[in-house]
C-alpha cells in the first residue's frame, strides 16, 4: 500500500506493508538514518519523532496508522542555513551526548515539551524525558542542555 | 512481526463490519498490541485501526458526569479539566509518546493488570460504553486480560461520576511505569470506593475493608496498619506479594492524603 506523509516540511511517500512501522519507512524507504532505533520495544525513545506536532515512538506507529500526517524528524532540528537549531546547539554547549545514540531522541522530546511549555522547571524537564533513556551522560547536561535552550531564567 | 492487512475506518460500524472478517483485531494507540506483535504475541490478520474514528475521540462534562471517547489519547485527558484526579493519573501513564498514542479504550479493552485506568473506572464506579450496550465496571472486569466485551464488541466512550473527592497513587516500576501497585480512592458523599491495580494476580479489585475505614473516617490514618492478605497477589522479580499487600494500604493513605 502507498503511504503519503508529509516529512520535515516536504511531501514524501512511498509503498510500504501493513506491518511497516514508522521508523522503518523513515530510515529504510526514506533514509532518514538519524532517527535511531534502541530496543524496538517502546522503552528507549531513540526513535521519537513528532507526528503532528506530537510526541511519539515511530518504533511503536505503523506508518499507514500516520497517513497524511505532518512528520518532523531530527533532520528537520536544524536551521534553515544548516547551523544546528537551539535545542542541538545547546546540547553541544553543554555536553549533553556522549555517544550521541539517544540525542536525536532527546532532542526531539526536548523540542515537544518547549513547544508547550517553554519556560519548564528542571523537575518538568526530568518527567517529561522519562520515557528517553541515555547510557552515557547520567542526564544532568541533558537537563543542562534543555533548559539552556528553554526560555527559563537561570537559577542562581 | 507477521504481515496483515491494515485498515483505517472511519466510522463505528464500518470497524465492526472490518472486525467481522477472519483474524481480524481492534488496533487503538497500539502502545501494547504493537510491542505484542513484535514477539508473535499476537498475529492478526487484518488490523483495524480505531484512531480515524472522530465520534470516539473528545472529553466532555455535563450533569456532574465525564464522558472520554474510547479513542481519545491520555495526553488530552491530562489537559482536560473537570476531574483533576482522573487527568493526573492520565498525565503519569508510561511516558509523553505513550500518553500521546495510547487510549483509555484500548487500556480498557486489553486490561493488563498493572494498567492505571481499570483502577479509576472501576473505584468510580464508570460505566463503558460499547457498541451494543452499556457495562457497569463492577460487571466489566473479569480477570487479568479478561473483559464482558465480547467478540467483535468495541467500546465507544467511557462515562465517570465525577466524586467530590478522588486521587491516585501509584508506586511505580520505573523502567516500565507501569504500577507495581496503583490505587484510585473516589469519595462520593459518604461513600468512599478503593481500587487497587497492579497487585493481584486477578487485576484490578477493590479493598473493600480499605473502603469501610474509609467511609468512618476519610483520614489517610484510617487505613493505617490494616492488614491486606497476600493471598493471590503478584509475585516477580519486582516485588513478593507481602510487599504488594503491604502498599496497598500505604497507597491508598497517599491517595486520601493527595484528593
Amino acid at each position: 500500500m502507498k503511504v503519503s506523509l508529509t516529512v520535515n516540511g516536504k511531501p514524501m511517500s512511498g509503498e510500504v506493508e501493513g506491518r511497516t512501522l514508522l521508523s522503518t519507512f523513515l530510515r529504510e524507504t526514506l533514509s532518514l538514518t538519524g532517527t535511531h532505533i534502541g530496543c524496538d520495544t517502546s522503552q528507549c525513545g531513540a526513535c521519537t519523532v513528532h507526528v503532528d506536532g506530537a510526541q511519539v515512538k515511530s518504533c511503536t506507529v505503523f506508518a499507514l496508522d500516520v497517513q497524511g500526517s505532518s512528520v518532523t524528524t531530527i533532520e528537520g532540528m536544524a536551521n534553515t542555513d544548516g547551523s544546528l537549531g537551539r535545542i542541538q546547539q545547546a546540547f553541544q554547549d553543554h555536553h549533553g551526548l556522549q555517544c550521541g545514540f539517544c540525542t536525536p531522541g532527546m532532542v526531539m522530546a526536548s523540542a515537544a515539551l518547549l513547544a508547550v511549555n517553554p519556560t519548564p522547571t528542571e523537575a518538568e524537564v526530568r518527567h517529561h524525558l522519562e520515557g528517553n533513556i541515555c547510557r552515557c551522560t547520567g542526564y544532568h547536561n541533558i537537563v543542562k542542555a534543555v533548559m539552556a535552550a528553554s526560555d527559563a531564567i537561570p537559577a542562581e | 512481526m507477521q504481515n496483515f492487512d491494515f485498515v483505517k475506518p472511519a466510522s463505528v460500524a464500518e470497524a465492526v463490519a472490518a472486525l467481522g472478517t477472519s483474524g481480524a483485531q481492534a488496533l487503538s494507540g497500539g502502545q501494547t498490541l504493537i510491542g505484542s506483535m513484535k514477539q508473535n504475541l499476537a498475529a492478526p490478520a487484518v488490523l483495524v485501526s480505531l484512531t480515524g474514528i472522530a465520534a470516539l475521540k473528545g472529553v466532555s462534562v455535563s450533569g456532574g458526569v465525564m464522558s472520554i471517547g474510547a479513542a481519545t489519547p491520555h495526553a488530552e485527558v491530562a489537559k482536560a479539566s473537570g476531574f483533576p484526579g482522573l487527568s493526573s493519573l492520565a498525565g503519569g501513564i508510561g511516558d509523553p509518546a505513550v500518553r500521546a498514542r495510547g487510549t483509555i479504550g484500548g487500556s480498557l479493552a486489553n486490561n493488563d493488570p498493572a494498567a492505571c485506568y481499570p483502577s479509576a473506572v472501576l473505584a468510580c464506579g464508570a460505566t463503558v460504553v460499547t457498541n451494543r450496550r452499556e457495562i457497569a465496571a463492577d460487571d466489566y472486569f473479569q480477570g487479568m486480560f479478561t473483559t464482558a466485551l465480547e467478540d467483535g464488541e468495541i467500546i465507544t466512550a467511557v462515562r465517570f461520576p465525577i466524586p467530590e473527592r478522588a486521587a491516585y497513587a501509584k508506586f511505580e516500576q520505573p523502567a516500565s511505569r507501569f504500577s507495581l501497585t496503583g490505587v484510585f480512592v473516589a469519595k462520593y458523599g459518604a461513600k468512599v470506593r478503593v481500587a487497587v491495580t497492579g497487585a493481584s494476580n486477578d487485576g484490578v479489585f477493590r479493598w473493600t475493608d480499605g473502603e469501610d475505614a474509609l467511609q468512618a473516617s476519610y483520614d489517610p490514618a484510617a487505613v493505617k496498619g490494616l492488614k491486606v492478605s497476600p493471598d493471590g497477589l503478584i509475585a516477580d522479580l519486582h516485588g513478593t506479594p507481602a510487599y504488594r499487600a503491604n502498599l496497598v494500604a500505604v497507597m491508598t493513605a497517599r491517595a486520601v492524603a493527595a484528593s
